[in-house]
């Protein structure tokens, strides 16, 4: 989906005047990143893109020092819209715990004048590392977006895109030009042109209302999908992010549902006779697994989409839960008290050679794999306190991120870095007082955990796929 | 059934109902309080919470019934077979102290486990259906031992 050859970079001088620009950039191939923004490439400052990537696979760097000015625009509606863009790529590289965006207020040559030039001593006296610069030009709803990322030691362009799109989508523009710095500058994949289905909770906790709902990963854009009639529980994205798997109580029969994020349309999934829960999509988007009630136990099945044949992939006395398949879509990790308490397993996608891969101090639940093949993170009950944790997926390894009074459901971000997952306060008095559930974000080093801005309390997130 | 509940939960709310994991606490207390409201209908909800107990209550993490619980459901089956035209639902529930999905199931198991007792004990399965709201419904909504120990139940509902 990400096609960064052709994002790239030629080497024309820098201050080619911006006529000339487009002039030699006329015949360039427009990408398309995302559903309505197209993205061309802008000619780079000098030879070669070399320069610095900040190796992050340690487990706790300082934070990059970077300037992001506002961008620059003619006129005040097009200023207004760089200011935004602007702030939005600040917040984004800012939450991220990898970057240190340095204070406007210090900033010593304008926007304007640097999206013309760039003056690096400017820039470097303030410990910057890297720069932004970019201008917008607004026409009716038209928004064109030039961005170029410098690198301001050996003074070079090191990314530089034009974008194309409807103005309304000036957010996600800022987002997918947050995953390009990161991108550039760390090595790998970034995770801001994401979004975020998680649980809405209100009203008192013994007659709570639950409803879907949805947001940009820095909380922006929160739209609810379900109006509360029916209780709704663990919405998990689909890998095209299209739809969502959820169990919903409507009917007072709790089912897994799909939901269609472009129609709206909802349908149960699969005929099981009882309850079925904690549905998510394989990897290749054709399958669904989950957790079924047949007799007095839990068993895990996995339904083709297509045929909506479902097999028995579990047949152990016990509750399995939680199934969730590795990336490569060969294994499936799941919980289970088959042996006395929860613990977790992996087993083959057919369902042969199960293992119990946890064994520290406590009970264990909610495996997901990450993105990246990596790491399972985790719920561990234990002592009284409730933590989210990662281990390899041979168990090995564990290590605890947070730790609280009670927290699960953890979610990985698209890159494998960030998890989110929510966090409970508990009750004060019998009336419930004080208590609250709110979505929390946390690098998988351990550190940089934050809270994420919701509405009401926020339970079950799901972290999407990148969207371009 | 509302009337009942919204009872308990008052009670509940003012201290009544403090530590209540004896059921037959449960059930005189809200008698008294319904009896207050005028007759009791046979077979309605009112009934059964206050003349026979409409719930008992697990150990952590476990869905097997009780010795102290097990006479509450032959009451109730008793019952159901005096009230034949009758059906419920038992609800399942577990306390907050776990996660999620797994409550789910529990509830589910610990709803599975009554109807298997009141089935035993004479009631048609087709009379009984069960569905289970995990730690997302608790009746005491405080956070310690005795909140816990009133929300880990499993609830017979006339439909």
């Amino acid at each position: 989906m990400r096609a960064e050859s052709e994002r790239g970079w030629s080497s024309v001088p820098v201050n080619t005047p911006a006529i000339h620009r487009r002039a030699l950039f006329a015949g360039a191939a427009a990408t398309l990143v995302a559903p309505g923004i197209w993205s061309t490439p802008l000619p780079a400052a000098a030879q070669g893109t070399g320069g610095t990537v900040i190796d992050i696979t340690r487990a706790r760097t300082e934070p990059i020092p970077i300037a992001v000015p506002d961008m620059a625009g003619a006129g005040p509606d097009a200023q207004r819209m760089g200011q935004n863009i602007a702030r939005v790529i600040v917040n984004n590289l800012r939450s991220s715990g990898l970057f240190r965006p340095i204070e406007r207020a210090a900033f010593i040559q304008t926007p304007e004048a640097a999206a013309q030039a760039p003056r690096f001593q400017d820039w470097r006296v303030l410990g910057a590392v890297a720069l932004t610069t970019g201008r917008v030009e607004l026409s009716g709803d038209r928004l064109r977006v030039e961005f170029r990322l410098w690198d301001i030691l050996p003074e070079q362009q090191a990314l530089g895109t034009a974008y194309n799109a409807t103005a309304s989508n000036w957010r996600q523009i800022a987002h997918i030009i947050s995953d390009d710095i990161y991108k550039r500058l760390l090595g790998e994949d970034g995770y801001f042109n994401t979004r975020v289905a998680y649980v809405s909770e209100s009203g008192p906790r013994d007659r709570r209302t639950r409803r879907l709902a949805i947001m940009d990963q820095d909380g922006e854009n929160h739209r609810f999908l379900t109006d509360g009639q029916f209780q709704a529980l663990t919405p998990r994205f689909h890998p095209n992010a299209t739809q969502i798997a959820f169990m919903s109580y409507l009917r007072n029969e709790p089912r897994v549902y799909l939901f269609n994020l472009q129609t709206g349309r909802q349908e149960v999934l699969g005929n099981f006779g009882g309850m079925t829960l904690s549905p998510r999509f394989s990897p290749d988007g054709r399958s669904v697994i989950l957790s079924a009630i047949r007799g007095g136990d839990a068993s895990i099945f996995v339904v083709d989409l297509a045929s909506r044949r479902e097999r028995q992939l579990t047949n152990a006395a016990g509750l399995d839960v939680s199934p969730c398949f590795s990336p490569d879509g060969q294994q499936i990790v799941f919980n289970s008290d088959r042996g006395g308490d929860q613990q977790l397993y992996v087993m083959d996608a057919n369902g042969g050679g199960v293992r119990r891969i946890s064994f520290g101090n406590g009970r264990y639940a909610t495996p997901v794999w990450s993105p990246r093949g990596d790491l399972i993170a985790f719920t561990r009950i234990g002592r009284g306190q409730f933590a989210i944790g990662v281990m390899r997926p041979d168990g090995s390894g564990e290590r605890i991120l947070s730790e609280g009074w009670a927290m699960e459901s953890p979610t990985f971000a698209p890159n494998g870095r960030v998890l989110m997952f929510y966090r409970e306060t508990p009750a004060r008095d019998a009336r419930g007082a004080g208590f609250s559930a709110r979505i929390s974000s946390i690098d998988i080093a351990g550190f940089n955990e934050r809270q994420v801005v919701t509405p009401n309390d926020a339970t079950d997130p799901s972290w999407s796929p990148l969207l371009s | 059934m509302s009337t009942a509940k919204t009872l308990l939960s008052l009670m509940a709310a003012t201290g009544l109902l403090v530590a209540c994991s004896n059921t037959e606490q449960a059930a005189v207390t809200a008698g008294a309080g319904a009896g207050g409201a005028g007759q009791i209908r046979p077979g309605s909800q009112e009934d059964l919470v206050a003349n026979v107990g409409d719930r008992v209550f697990f150990d952590t993490d476990r869905s097997t019934i009780r010795a102290d619980q097990r006479t509450v459901l032959d009451r109730q089956a008793a019952w159901m077979q005096q009230n034949a035209a009758v059906q419920v639902t038992v609800e399942g529930h577990a306390d907050e102290r776990g996660t999620r999905e797994y409550n789910l199931a529990l509830g589910q198991r610990r709803a599975n486990s009554a109807r298997d007792v009141l089935v035993a004990g004479g009631v048609a399965p087709a009379r009984i259906q069960t569905i289970s709201y995990g730690k997302d419904r608790p009746e005491a909504l405080g956070s310690n031992e005795d909140a816990w120990a009133q929300n880990r139940r499993a609830v017979t509902v006339v439909r």
